[in-house]
């Protein structure tokens, strides 16, 4: 579903990425962790196209990323992407959120975009809050909305980038209990996250990032019993103990 | 006193009807120049932040460039170079028009470069999240965005081209002013004409004004 091989990203001089490869097949939770400013949201921006990137390439269900000729805002609209600060339109209605991209993009009708928006704000929670505005809802909701608007594009597979990490104690499990139900179900799903609760319930595999490289790739029984670089061992152990 | 004791304002009576027309006149062209201005300087304010760069350097020339000559000298130039260029000529009016539109456009084009930078670079990564293009991320999430954020602004820029539209006096183009001048000397009583517009700029401008301060702690609540 997803390919990334060799992938080198600069900023000027400065190189954000080294030679980063991994798969991701259809139904697996990657969970993607590290310490900040090892390059975790520049890979998974890579994943959409959102970041360039000068090497290597990244395919998505076929298509290849870094390719001129590919029609990235077509890609994009298959690919669901959840942001830490959720970026929720707030000129716009909690519906109207949910709503724009299926008529705009995906060329629905204005009654069926509102039907299937309607459907999923129900599934996470928040049919009540339609006519609200993002502004009036608690951060724990917007990003549950978020996920609804990323879901009524239909996506193939989706990303998240640090979902929880902005928001309240108290409001990261509404969240996360929303994403641990899309994987059981069966969704693609990369996700940037420091809540190892969450990587032990619901991933196959756990990434770890250092400095712009992919350190660790194992699976989540290897990762959680035993890293094998130091580095992991260390962050493990440091985000483990609070 | 002596002064106030000369001062006649049944004069102003009469002459009411051909200041309206001049006050239309005034009134058209700041609509004009304001819808026209931020249309086009929108666009502007989009080139300069564009990557492309002789498009982005394009449009930082042209801003700059507005915005270092004195707004009269544009005004007498366009009314003055225009014939020479087309062989036809252009009346003060339509040249008025144009012209503050041109030289608007620079103005509202940096206030929209501030509203657009002022939301945030995640709004753009969220609207082509969803399978925007770059004219429906722009058009649809960042520009209302930005317009909002910048309301006030933009109508105080309008004030003040309200105010400058005055200018277009040096041309011969009937605005309120003009009218006033003329009617002026029609009854030969200039300085209760000058006083009468005087008071209707202030009156308008000071309505406009209280409009922005409402605007303001309208936004100030949805945010
Ligand atoms: N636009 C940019 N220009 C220059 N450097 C950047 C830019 N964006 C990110 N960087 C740098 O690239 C590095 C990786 O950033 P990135 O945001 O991918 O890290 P991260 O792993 O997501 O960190 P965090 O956990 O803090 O979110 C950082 O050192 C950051 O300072
Ligand atoms: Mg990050």
């Amino acid at each position: 579903m997803i390919e990334i091989n060799n992938v080198s990203k600069w900023y000027g001089q400065f190189q954000v990425l080294t030679d980063c490869s991994t798969q991701i097949t259809k139904g697996d939770v990657v969970v993607v962790c590290g310490p900040s400013g090892s390059g975790k949201s520049t890979l998974i921006k890579c994943v959409n196209g959102l970041e360039a990137f000068q090497q290597g390439n990244i395919v998505v269900n076929g298509t290849s990323v870094g390719d001129p000729k590919t029609n990235l805002p077509k890609l994009r609209s298959r690919v669901g992407m959840v942001f830490q600060h959720f970026e929720l339109f707030p000129h716009m209605s909690i519906t109207e959120n949910l709503v724009i991209g299926q008529t705009k993009v995906l060329g629905r009708s204005k009654e069926e975009a509102q039907e299937r928006g309607l459907k999923l704000l129900d599934r996470v929670g928040l049919k009540s809050q339609a006519d609200k505005f993002p502004g009036q809802l608690s951060g724990g909701q917007q990003q549950r909305v978020a996920i609804a608007r990323a879901l009524a594009m239909d996506p193939i597979c989706m990303l998240f980038d640090e979902p929880t990490s902005a928001l309240d104690p108290e409001m990261i499990n509404e969240v996360l209990d929303v994403m641990v139900e899309l994987a059981n179900e069966g969704m693609t799903m990369m996700v940037v996250t420091h809540e190892m609760g969450f990587a032990r319930k619901v991933a196959d595999r756990v990434i770890f990032m250092d400095h712009g490289h992919i350190v660790e790739d194992a699976t989540k029984e290897e990762f959680f019993g035993t890293p094998r670089s130091e580095r992991a061992q260390q962050f493990l152990s440091k985000i483990l103990s609070h | 006193m002596s002064f106030f004791a000369q001062f006649d304002l049944s004069v102003i009576g009469p002459s009411l009807p051909f200041i309206w027309t001049g006050l239309l006149f005034t009134v058209k062209l700041t609509v004009i120049a304001m819808t026209g201005g931020i249309i086009l300087g929108t666009l502007l304010a989009l080139a300069r932040l564009s990557p492309i760069t002789p498009l982005a350097m394009a449009a930082t020339w042209y801003v700059n460039l507005m915005r270092s000559i004195p707004l009269l000298m544009v005004i007498l130039w366009f009314f003055l170079i225009i014939p020479l260029l087309t062989g036809k000529p252009m009346g003060a009016e339509n040249s008025a028009i144009i012209t503050f539109t041109l030289f608007e456009a620079a103005y509202y084009s940096e206030i929209m470069r501030a509203g657009i930078q002022s939301v945030p670079r995640g709004q753009v990564w969220a609207g082509q999240a969803i399978g925007m293009t770059y004219a429906q991320t722009m058009g649809h999430i960042i520009l209302p965005q930005a317009f909002r954020n910048m309301l006030p602004v933009l109508l105080t820029q309008t004030i003040i081209l309200f105010q400058d539209t005055s200018l277009v006096y040096a041309i011969g183009a009937k605005d309120l002013l003009k009218a006033a001048e003329i009617a002026g000397k029609n009854y030969n009583r200039p300085v209760e004409m000058y006083v009468f517009v005087a008071f209707v700029y202030f009156v308008i401008c000071f309505a406009l004004s209280r409009l922005v301060k409402h605007l303001q702690s309208r936004i100030a609540i949805i945010r």
